[in-house]
């Protein structure tokens, strides 16, 4: 302890560390924690019933949906999601969660309870050596096993989480720690010695940037969280304008650019737009915000964009030359790099260079979009639901979804006219974040609408969230595109694996009934014609609402980047 | 070219973080080949000698996420020519009988080995030096009948770097930097 903490030590309350727990996440601004009480984290929750109508816990029905509930109100409110578990299962079911947040930079407290310290290390019931399990996948993490640390480790916790590359943060507190007196004050943290968040390109980075960006005939810019992460997303559209650049997006970087912009040219990735992939590998200097070239964005590394001069903007210095060598890295924070480049570049139109691109949404309208929008035939198209949601909402709905084909129809076909509207699971792929993720987005942006689409598999990976909808009564709107199999498997069976359809086939209870057990409002949709009365119903229902639309059993999303292919050779059809 | 490495990487003195440090490599699934962690000249800070058998540009990478743990202070990559190292081993062996005593002083000698300690039927030898250094004398004992054989990771020290000290003092510039 610190010297001056020593001596405010001596004027603080003597509580139980529990309280002195409580206290410090309502130090550190803690509105809401999404939780499930146990035996090693008791004096918590009996702590936490002193402040009950001030601090909102909010109790989910699986420790899972308390962490997806944690990122999607993080990610939607960008403050630091809370989630608390007890010892050995409660904390291992956020282990998924945990992984999540990590792989897609979520700001997330962890908090778990553990058995006493004196009993450490003998197999005592419900142990688990949960800080050896969550170090590879936490940003950082700790055990207390005194009162005396509980204030200053969780203030230190929420500053890693937030700063910098945010990511999740674990706690866990041994059940003696929780118990024992401590006298309680509280000092924020603002610096950890061996940690610099903060990263500033050098001035000579900045200027070579500009200068070939300025140099550029063919440049593309490619955002990704980044952007909405450091609150980026106006500095981007003013850089984009004066500079005339064409703006993808990845996954992640979904509405940090509003859809519609004229310079916007969708997403790039394994089934972003065709345009937006293969003119990855014409331009002649790639603008790289705040990703970190995954290889669903990349395909191939050997054959992308080999002929640009790419310059990387991130602030995590390890994502730098990691996959991509880059000309120019610029070492910093999205916001604050795009507005200082903004002023050194000059003002420039590449009419010529973004019609190459709509030349290319001609093509994929014909092929794709045209069929997937506005079929002559058949049943309903994940596409069609997604775009017709997207209408009606106007886009300004924040769009949660799940994994899967529908995470991808949702992607490709949502219009985002506000930033900070998408939220998904990317890095780790997690089926079952759906429809928790969206019960914490709606907790963060009551006046928001929240449209959660869902395959009808991952659903019933973490369905038992409906009862949390209900109790707190949160009004999200489930879209389950129900195709009566696990989609995006069989779209890869079918293409890869000669429409061998080993499990996957699902043979699907009445979701629309599931709802009703749980008092939850609900239509089953099977053909176009009602479609858009269901949509509107769903709409002005005042509550949650779940809506089952029967879609297309053997529909592929295209276009596609089959794996390890290069972007140039993304596929229109099978 | 795939050779082996030396990472010295400086740390905050805190539990959990050997695992922290070594997932980098095992992640990869990179076999570490050696690891000493100690105190370096700074009080309070931990400095890890990691050796392992990778490509710079791999080395380069891991350091990078090595430095991405929030209580790593620094990790350098050192490629062989750069590192003067030195293990330590231990030889528990027979102790010679009649002429033997003689030829075994000659070994040690010729090794640059010492006798640490004698009793009834045994001896313990000393040798400080590169891993194959030390290897050699371990087959040069071998004729003796070897009882135990044990030997340190390596420790390293670089020929240019510059002062710890000098680095956490960059550091505090970082914390406060602006535009
Ligand atoms: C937890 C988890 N298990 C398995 C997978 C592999 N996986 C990816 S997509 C998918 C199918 C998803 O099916 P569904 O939820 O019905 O959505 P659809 O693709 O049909 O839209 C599976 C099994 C995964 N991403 N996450």
């Amino acid at each position: 302890m610190s010297p001056t903490l020593a001596a405010a030590a001596a004027t603080g309350d003597l509580v139980s560390g529990a309280t002195a727990l409580v206290r410090s996440l309502v130090a550190e601004g803690v509105q809401t924690l999404f939780g499930y009480p146990g035996g090693a984290i008791m004096p918590v929750y009996d702590a936490l019933y002193d402040v009950r109508d001030s601090l909102r816990h909010i109790l989910v029905r699986h420790e899972q949906g308390a962490v997806h509930a944690a990122q999607g109100y993080a990610r939607v409110s960008g403050r630091v999601g809370v989630c608390i578990a007890t010892s050995g299962p409660g904390a291992t079911n956020l282990v998924t969660g945990i992984a999540d947040a990590q792989i897609d930079s979520t700001p997330l407290v962890c908090i778990t309870g553990q058995v006493s310290s004196r009993v450490l290390g003998t197999d005592a019931f419900q142990e688990t050596d949960v800080v050896n399990v969550t170090a590879p996948i936490t940003k950082w993490n700790c055990q207390i096993t005194r009162a005396c640390d509980i204030s200053e480790a969780v203030a230190k916790a929420f500053y890693i989480a937030r700063t910098g590359r945010p990511g999740p943060v674990l706690i866990d507190f041994t059940k003696d720690a929780q118990i024992e007196l401590t006298r309680f004050v509280h000092q924020p943290c603002v610096k950890v010695r061996s940690y610099v968040p903060r990263a500033i390109p050098s001035r000579a980075a900045l200027a070579e940037a500009a200068a070939l960006i300025d140099g550029a005939s063919r440049p593309y810019l490619i955002a990704g969280q980044g952007v909405t992460l450091s609150g980026g997303e106006a500095a981007l559209i003013a850089f984009a304008e004066k500079t005339g650049v064409p703006v993808a997006t990845t996954l992640l970087g979904l509405s940090s650019f509003p859809t519609r912009h004229p310079l916007s040219v969708g997403m790039v990735g394994m089934h972003g737009k065709y345009g937006a992939n293969v003119k990855t590998n014409t331009c002649d200097v790639l603008i790289a915000v705040g990703m970190r070239f995954d290889d669903r964005v990349t395909g191939d590394l050997n054959r992308y964009a080999r002929q640009a001069r790419v310059i990387h903007v991130e602030l995590d210095a390890s994502e730098i030359g990691k996959n991509v060598k880059p000309a120019v890295a610029l070492h910093g924070d999205a916001r604050e790099t795009l507005e200082h480049l903004a002023h050194l570049v000059s003002p420039r139109s590449h009419d010529a260079w973004l019609a190459e691109f709509r030349a290319c949404d001609a093509i994929e309208d014909e092929k794709v979009v045209r069929d997937e929008l506005s079929p002559a035939s058949g049943g309903l198209r994940m596409g069609e639901v997604v775009h017709r949601i997207a209408e009606a909402t106007a886009g300004e709905a924040i769009v949660v979804s799940d994994v899967g084909q529908h995470q991808m129809a949702a992607a490709r076909y949502s219009n985002f006219a506000r930033k900070v509207s998408s939220v998904t699971s990317g890095g780790l792929g997690t089926m079952g974040f759906g429809l928790p993720a969206a019960l914490g987005a709606k907790v963060a942006a009551p006046d928001r609408t929240v449209i959660a689409f869902i395959g009808d598999g991952g659903f019933q990976m973490t369905l038992q969230e409906l009862g949390t909808i209900r109790q707190t009564g949160a009004a999200v709107k489930i879209v389950i595109l129900n195709n009566s199999f696990l989609g995006m498997v069989r779209q890869w069976q079918e293409l890869f694996f000669e429409r061998r359809y080993s499990h996957t086939e699902m043979n699907n209870p009445d979701f629309v009934q599931i709802a009703a057990a749980y008092g939850i409002a609900g239509l089953k949709v099977a053909g176009r014609e009602a479609l858009s009365g269901a949509i509107s119903a769903m709409l002005a229902h005042p509550g949650a609402f779940l809506l089952d639309v029967t879609v297309e059993r053997e529909s592929n999303v295209f276009p596609m980047v089959p794996s390890a292919a290069s972007v140039s050779d993304v596929l229109l059809e099978a | 070219m795939l050779e082996n490495r030396t990472l010295s990487v400086f740390t905050e003195n805190r539990v959990g973080l050997l695992a922290r440090v070594t997932s980098v490599f095992t992640r990869r699934n990179v076999n570490i080949e050696s690891l000493t962690v100690s105190e370096s000249e700074v009080s309070g800070i931990h400095r890890f000698t990691i050796v392992a058998h990778v490509t710079r540009e791999l080395a380069d990478k891991m350091a990078a996420q090595l430095e991405k743990q929030v209580e790593v202070i620094k990790a350098f990559v050192h490629d062989e020519a750069q590192v003067i190292h030195r293990d330590l081993a231990l030889y528990k062996i027979e102790l010679p009988r009649g002429g033997g005593g003689a030829i075994l002083g000659r070994v040690l000698g010729d090794h640059g080995a010492r006798e640490l300690l004698r009793e009834a039927d045994f001896c313990v030898i000393e040798k400080t030096g590169s891993p194959d250094d030390i290897a050699a004398l371990l087959i040069a004992l071998e004729p003796f009948g070897v009882l135990e054989f044990v030997r340190s990771g390596s420790v390293a020290l670089t020929r240019p770097m510059k002062k710890l000290s000098a680095f956490l003092n960059e550091l505090e510039e970082a914390h406060v930097a602006s535009w």
